[in-house]
């Protein structure tokens, strides 16, 4: 268990909630198996509903980097109404062992 | 009575009733929660019954709405293979099909919807199956593969799907619709005729304007659908998918006011204090239509189940959300949001013939009711911005595909 990667979520009033969250798992998945207030995923996944936006904090912004060009995601997130450059859909990060530690916030209204 | 003591009894453990279980604790609910559903399993999302379940793309962990070990760990108690048989509200206590009765200070009604049933002789025949459980998603999982043929009654979106899914695990299908056109009651006419070229380009045979006489078999399993003028479809199961209705027994039984869905208002209150009712089995207000209906939607079930719980905390409601709902079939993702409750204009932006497009429903002063779209992100969230805001604009605008989404959404 020790060694499974971690990472912290941030809801908009500051509540930090560090989570296990396995390998292969999405950040997403991570947030709604813990119960992490601010990320609903009301499509389970599909990058259909934008309800899983967080925030990347700067220092994880290149390892985890922006979504493709074109793609549904980063068509979703063109939309959102609190978009930022560090903008992802959490179901679409999947845990990898260089991203333990990761930190993302999440967006205002999201709640 | 402190909230710490209150118990909430939540009645149907499906996505609206396990979903307000997690946010009565995300919202600080301090008190007994114990979530009693027919089901034997914990709360899934059912999406994924007639898209990658079925084709055997998702597991049991996607599927789940949360881990198993998320129901002790967060003090919830999950009651599982057990209905509510009745509800004595000057007891406040729930009747359970054990024989047992559940104590409530606050109940919550999340039943859900069930298939709708057809009358027709052959019914019972083996192979003739409903799609709304993982149980019945599992049977025709195993009834479909290369060399099988699904016959499928009623072209909705749960019908269409599964033929998808049945195409790609192998399977020939046929949907058998009764009225003139798939889709009839919940999409427009051009997105009809949309999905039916689309299906038969896959090698979906479709019958429209079919009425059905019986289901034949052999030996007590089903061979084929027989329609009223005579002809005969063979098969070797068949998915009746004629929509669903609600589950508001319960609710009626107890007096609780019922119109095709238990009646709440926008806190997800019934007319007894004590008891909210979320999910697919309300009757509920629409106020950007300034109207009442039901909606079977993910979404819908998530907005309620916020409302309720938010409503037992002592927080703030919830943002009202414009109806949304998506479905995937082969490469199409369609995206709606909204309802084209008095629809005056409908406008097409896009090319349908490269599956790329989007239909938008203006009323008689030109406000976005709804967008229906394919393929078509910008077209689905830019709508979905504009009708929330009750926007109007001119459908010649909509049409010109120079000016971008983002730019009309503003
Ligand atoms: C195959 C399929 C595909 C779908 N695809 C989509 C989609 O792509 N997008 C979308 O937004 N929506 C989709 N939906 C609709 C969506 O799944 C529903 O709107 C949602 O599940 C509603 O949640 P609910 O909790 O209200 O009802 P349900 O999920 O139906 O849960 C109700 C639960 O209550 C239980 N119950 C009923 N009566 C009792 C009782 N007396 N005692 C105890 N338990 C009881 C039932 O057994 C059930 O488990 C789909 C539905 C199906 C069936
Ligand atoms: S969960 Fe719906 S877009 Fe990520």
């Amino acid at each position: 268990m020790s060694n499974m990667p971690k990472v912290t979520y941030i809801e908009y009033n500051d509540t930090a909630h560090e989570v296990e969250v396995p390998l292969g798992l999405s950040v997403m998945r991570g947030a709604i198996d813990n119960n992490v207030p601010g990320i609903d995923a009301d499509c389970g996944g599909e990058c259909a509903c934008a309800t899983c936006h967080v925030y990347i904090e700067p220092e994880w912004q290149d390892k985890i980097g922006v979504p493709e060009p074109g793609s549904q995601e980063a068509s979703m997130l063109s939309f959102a109404a609190v978009t930022q450059p560090n903008s992802r859909l959490s179901c679409q990060l999947q845990m990898r062992e260089d991203l333990d530690g990761l930190v993302v916030r999440m967006p205002e209204g999201q709640h | 009575m402190s909230q710490s003591d209150a118990r909430i009894v939540i009645v149907g453990a499906g996505h609206a009733g396990g979903s307000a279980a997690a946010f009565l604790r995300q919202y600080g609910w301090k008190g007994p929660i114990t979530l009693v559903g027919e089901e034997p399993i914990a709360p899934y999302q059912r999406p994924p019954l007639s898209k990658a379940w079925l084709k055997g793309e998702a597991d049991a962990a996607s599927l789940a709405l949360r881990p198993d070990s998320f129901y002790p760990s967060s003090d919830i108690a999950l009651r599982l293979a057990t209905s509510a048989v009745g509800i004595d509200r000057e007891a406040r206590a729930v009747a359970l099909s054990s024989g047992e009765t559940l104590a409530y200070d606050h109940l919550i009604l999340a039943l859900g919807s069930r298939a709708r049933k057809l009358s027709l002789p052959g019914l019972s025949l083996a192979g003739v199956l409903e799609l709304r459980t993982v149980a019945e998603a599992d049977q025709l999982k195993a009834a479909l593969g290369p060399g099988k043929r699904l016959a499928v009654i009623g072209g909705g979106y749960i019908g269409l799907e599964a033929a998808a899914s049945a195409r790609a695990l192998g399977a020939e299908a046929v949907v058998i619709e009764r009225e003139s056109r798939v889709l009839a009651r919940v999409a427009c006419p051009e997105l009809s005729a949309f999905f039916q070229d689309y299906h038969r380009a896959k090698g979906v045979e479709i019958v429209v304007g079919a009425a059905i006489e019986a289901l034949e078999g052999v030996d007590g399993h089903v061979t084929g659908v027989r329609l009223s003028d005579g002809r005969l479809i063979g098969c070797d199961a068949v998915l009746v998918g004629v929509g669903a209705a609600a589950n508001e027994e319960l609710a009626r039984d107890a007096g609780l006011a019922c119109n095709g869905g238990i009646v709440v208002d926008l806190a997800a209150r019934t007319a007894d204090p004590l008891i909210h009712a979320i999910g697919d089995c309300t009757h509920r207000p629409l106020p950007l239509y300034e109207s009442m209906g039901r909606l079977e939607s993910v979404p819908n079930a998530l907005e309620q189940a916020k409302q309720a719980a938010a409503d037992l905390c002592g927080r703030a409601p919830p943002t009202p959300e414009v109806p949304w709902f998506w479905s995937d079939q082969y490469d199409l993702r369609l995206q709606i949001a909204g309802l084209p409750l008095g629809a005056a204009e409908t406008v097409l932006r896009g090319d349908p013939a490269a599956a790329q497009f989007a239909i938008f429903h203006l009323d008689a002063d030109e406000r976005l009711l709804a967008v229906e779209a394919i393929n078509a992100t910008p077209e689905f969230m830019g709508g979905r911005i504009m009708i929330g805001k009750r926007k109007k604009i001119p459908g010649k605008k909509l049409r010109d595909m120079s000016l971008s989404m983002r730019d009309l959404a503003a």
